[in-house]
């Protein structure tokens, strides 16, 4: 009896795990290697100095092409981020022209406001599609909405090993995963070979070097570094509450197994006089 | 014990009240003094976890429908400022996102248990029917929830799920023009998906009313299927059941909990975080993991319109099942044969739901044709044929006999 | 059902009082996030920031209406007249006493600045109208002066301050 159970529990677990396969587009893609994260897990965090130096990276490089619509100057200072002070992100804010109205109606640009987002480098899509052949996509939610075919029995494991992370892991190799395309590759115009991208042929041409970006914390000014600490940041722009969620998390999960074993003994209790 | 209408409050306000409008008593007779078979697993928890579900679902989505705003131009964004603004916004979103998967996880299990203990059987034909209503409804409404965040697959989904309709021969392409208010979907099927996603699940709520209400006429079932025939085979539902259930809900949180706090993004396609382009189709277009055997049963079919009716076949099929099982025992326990075939045929169901998530191409097309044949076999050929042949195991006279016979 | 010992009792008893008590706790702390939801979020906080107004353009005797926090406030730039009107009322006979000097900053008496929403039912008054020169509210004719003290009418209060401060003679900021 009490075997049959435990295979009948296996297999609705294991039937939950293979019926949820998250399913990715099944374009050729290569997996990218697993990094290690300081947000992952459950009781992970955002590492502060790498996402001040990932928005280093966002403001003086991505930013020329990306927009990033979401964010706000004010986040910068939200708790779980960044962490710049109230009159740092203040400063950053009027250093940005803001489109606005004065009071007679007509357009006029003034400095940034810390409730102000980030403007985006072109007016709208087509103009950022017809500067750069194809529109570079807004960085807003970009660390989710990247990922790649886990595949079985992978997918099932990471349900329980909480590996979350797929979209960092993406773009981190992305960034560094520009090559020579192999013999016989033919690369069209405008485009360039990327071992991570899904068919390999990319429209954004390697935007990172080393030693472009001057950090002041010593980290290394290598497109290795510039990739994961502008990942790290995406992942933050993308899932700013992620510390809280995690932290709450743990509180909610000891509650829970607390109440259910309290429950658990009450249940036997109630029914001791049945059995 | 079985105590119906004998209830006396003690309380004078509440005599007061119970002369005018009974429910206390209504509430006492159905759910406190109510018997319930003392033999049931955890598997019939699933009920009461179910109604909760459906209480979670309905609280977090009114708070959600509070900040949510229904309109091309910015249903995306209002759902990510929920997610970055609004005070607690991730949680509440993340547990209706999440919670949707949950639901669906419960009544799978709920449906699987009642296939194989033949709870549909007489005298619960009409609450199984309810429960098959319940299921049809939850589809169409978890499925008009997802559009309504916009993100690609939001879209796509609406678009692919809505022009099943033109399938129907003659007045098809009518229909899905009508369902959408337009020529493709846009601002108007969203903004009536909006309407309609917040009204079902306060018709999934009065259906199941009827539910509960024709459980409680006919009785649960129980995992010997043999009728309570005196009171030593039952247990007053308080605080017996609820307390067993209250357990497993608890239980049930917790895996709740686990995809909310730590892995919430696990059933949300990537893609769904691109807003909506009504100009570029995705690489793949997969629905959530709890449509994708019928997603697979479709796309098994090469004829469009065959495919469409294999697809609602498939679910309508459920509410006959009553008299497609002509099996004289109840409980699957003790049918050796059908418990090889329902075994089977969970099987069929999770490889459907495997190769739903596959292009629909080589050996993935085969396997999808032969587990849809199995699929409407189960219904249609083996359970009325092994109602006739199946030799089944000798069935216990009583419940309180099989709980002792288990015991020694 | 056989009998049970008072020990047994007790601890019975203790194991549903705590179960209930940590149920009601979880319940509780469910409560939160459904209630405070409701509460402004981030951008509302952030976009109900102070705001400067620059007050070199508005003439003698000029009303503005600016908006802060998504209420209208009154910017009036008042005349040497309406400056001795609001001085020389007798405090003690207002429904509302309170001198004109409590009303503007000290040295700025030609500026009031008030937030303009009438203290009965909180509609907008009317600039330069009724009997005191200062605002009449159109819903249910309640007359403030130009102090903004409630004179006549249903209303209750004088037209509520907003805090704001001068940061130059001619520019202040509100919030």
């Amino acid at each position: 009896m009490t075997l049959k159970r435990i295979i009948i529990a296996a297999v609705l677990a294991g039937s939950f795990g293979v019926a949820m396969a998250p399913a990715m587009a099944q374009v050729h893609q290569v997996a990218p290697p697993r990094q290690t994260w300081s947000f992952a897990g459950p009781f992970g965090k955002y590492d502060q100095a790498q996402l001040q130096r990932g928005f280093k990276i966002y403001k003086d490089v991505c930013s020329a092409c990306h927009s990033i619509d979401m964010l706000a100057f004010r986040n910068l200072a939200d708790p779980g981020g960044p962490g710049y002070s109230e009159a740092q992100v203040a400063a950053l804010a009027s250093e940005y022209k803001i489109k606005d109205l004065n009071d007679k109606g007509e357009p006029i640009e003034r400095n940034g406001r810390p409730a102000d987002y980030f403007p985006p480098p072109f007016p709208n899509a087509l103009a950022a599609a017809a500067a750069n052949g194809v529109a570079p996509p807004d960085m807003s939610t970009l660390a989710k909405a990247r990922g790649y075919t886990r595949g079985f029995p992978w997918f099932v494991f990471d349900m329980f090993t909480q590996y979350q992370e797929l979209g960092p892991d993406y773009i981190d190799a992305l960034l560094q995963g520009y090559k020579d395309a192999p013999k016989g590759f033919n690369v069209p115009s405008g485009g360039h070979y990327n071992e991570y991208f899904p068919g390999h042929v990319i429209a954004m041409p390697p935007p990172l070097s080393d030693g472009q970006v001057t950090y002041d914390d010593g980290a290394p000014q290598t497109v290795a570094q510039y990739s994961r600490d502008v990942a790290a940041f995406l992942m933050w722009v993308s899932e700013p509450h992620l510390d809280a969620r995690k932290r709450i998390g743990f509180q909610v999960m000891i509650f829970l197994i607390v109440f259910a074993g309290l429950m658990y003994f009450t249940k036997k209790k109630v029914w001791s006089s049945v059995h | 014990m079985s105590g119906h209408s004998t209830y006396q409050p003690q309380n004078k306000a509440l005599q007061w009240l119970e002369k005018r409008l009974p429910i206390g008593g209504l509430i006492h007779s159905s759910f406190v003094a109510y018997p319930t078979p003392r033999n049931l697993n955890y598997l019939w928890t699933f009920g009461g976890i179910l109604s909760f579900m459906l209480g979670v679902q309905i609280v977090t989505g009114i708070v959600l429908a509070m900040h949510y705003t229904p309109n091309v131009d910015l249903a995306f964004k209002s759902v990510e400022g929920i997610m970055r603004d609004v005070n607690y916004g991730w949680l509440l979103r993340y547990l209706h996102a999440n919670g949707a998967s949950m639901f669906f996880l419960a009544v799978y299990i709920h449906m699987f248990r009642g296939i194989y203990y033949g709870s549909y059987k007489e005298p619960r034909e009409v609450l199984w029917i309810l429960g098959v209503i319940i299921y049809l409804l939850m589809m169409a409404t978890g499925f008009m929830g997802y559009v309504l965040v916009w993100g690609q697959m939001s879209f796509w989904a609406a678009t692919v799920i809505t022009n099943l309709f033109s399938a129907i021969p003659g007045v098809g392409d009518a229909i899905v023009t009508w369902l959408w208010g337009g020529y493709a979907v846009g601002n108007p099927t969203l903004n009536r998906f909006f309407s309609l996603h917040y009204l079902l699940p306060f018709v999934i709520a009065g259906v199941v009313v009827l539910h509960v209400w024709a459980l409680h006429v006919a009785g649960q079932n129980n995992p010997t299927g043999i009728e309570p025939k005196s009171d030593k085979d039952t247990v007053p539902f308080t605080p017996y059941a609820t307390i067993k259930d209250g357990f497993f809900i608890a239980v049930f949180m917790i895996l709740l909990a686990w995809f909310v706090f730590y892995i919430p993004n696990y059933l949300i396609h990537p893609d769904n975080y691109i807003p909506a382009n009504p100009a570029v189709t995705p690489a793949e277009i997969v629905p959530e993991w709890y449509y994708l055997p019928f997603y697979a049963i479709l796309r098994s079919i090469p004829d469009k319109l065959l495919g469409v009716i294999a697809l609602f076949s498939s679910i309508l099929i459920l509410a006959f099942l009553p008299w497609l099982d002509t099996s004289r025992v109840r409980s699957g326990r003790y049918r050796p044969l059908f418990k090889q075939f329902f075994w089977l045929w969970v099987i069929a169901c999770i490889g459907l739901g495997w190769l739903g998530s596959k292009p629909p191409e080589g050996i993935y097309v085969v396997l999808s044709r032969l587990f849809t044949l199995y699929y409407f076999g189960f219904f249609l050929v083996v359970l009325p044929l092994l109602g006739i042949f199946e030799r089944t195991k000798p069935v216990p006279n009583s419940i309180s006999e099989s709980v002792l016979s288990a015991k020694h | 059902m056989t009998t049970v010992s008072s020990a047994e009792h007790t601890r019975r008893d203790f194991l549903y009082i705590a179960t209930g008590a940590v149920g009601a706790v979880g319940t509780a702390a469910v409560l939160v996030p459904l209630i405070t939801q409701m509460n402004p979020d981030a951008s509302t906080i952030a976009a109900g920031a102070p705001i400067e107004v620059d007050l070199a353009p508005i003439a003698d005797g000029q009303i503005v209406k600016v908006f802060w926090r998504s209420k209208p406030i009154f910017i009036f730039h008042r005349s040497a007249k309406e400056i001795a009107e609001a001085q020389k009322v007798n405090v003690a006979s207002l429904p509302d006493p309170e001198p004109d000097s409590a009303r503007v900053k000290k040295g700025h008496d030609q500026w009031l600045v008030v937030i303009g929403i009438c203290t009965h039912l909180g509609c907008i008054p009317l600039a330069h109208q009724g009997e005191y020169d200062g605002w009449f509210c159109p819903c249910h004719g309640s007359q403030y002066d130009t102090s903004g003290r409630i004179r006549k009418g249903p209303a209750p209060k004088n037209l509520a301050l907003p805090p704001y401060a001068f940061l130059t003679d001619s520019k202040i900021r509100i919030g």
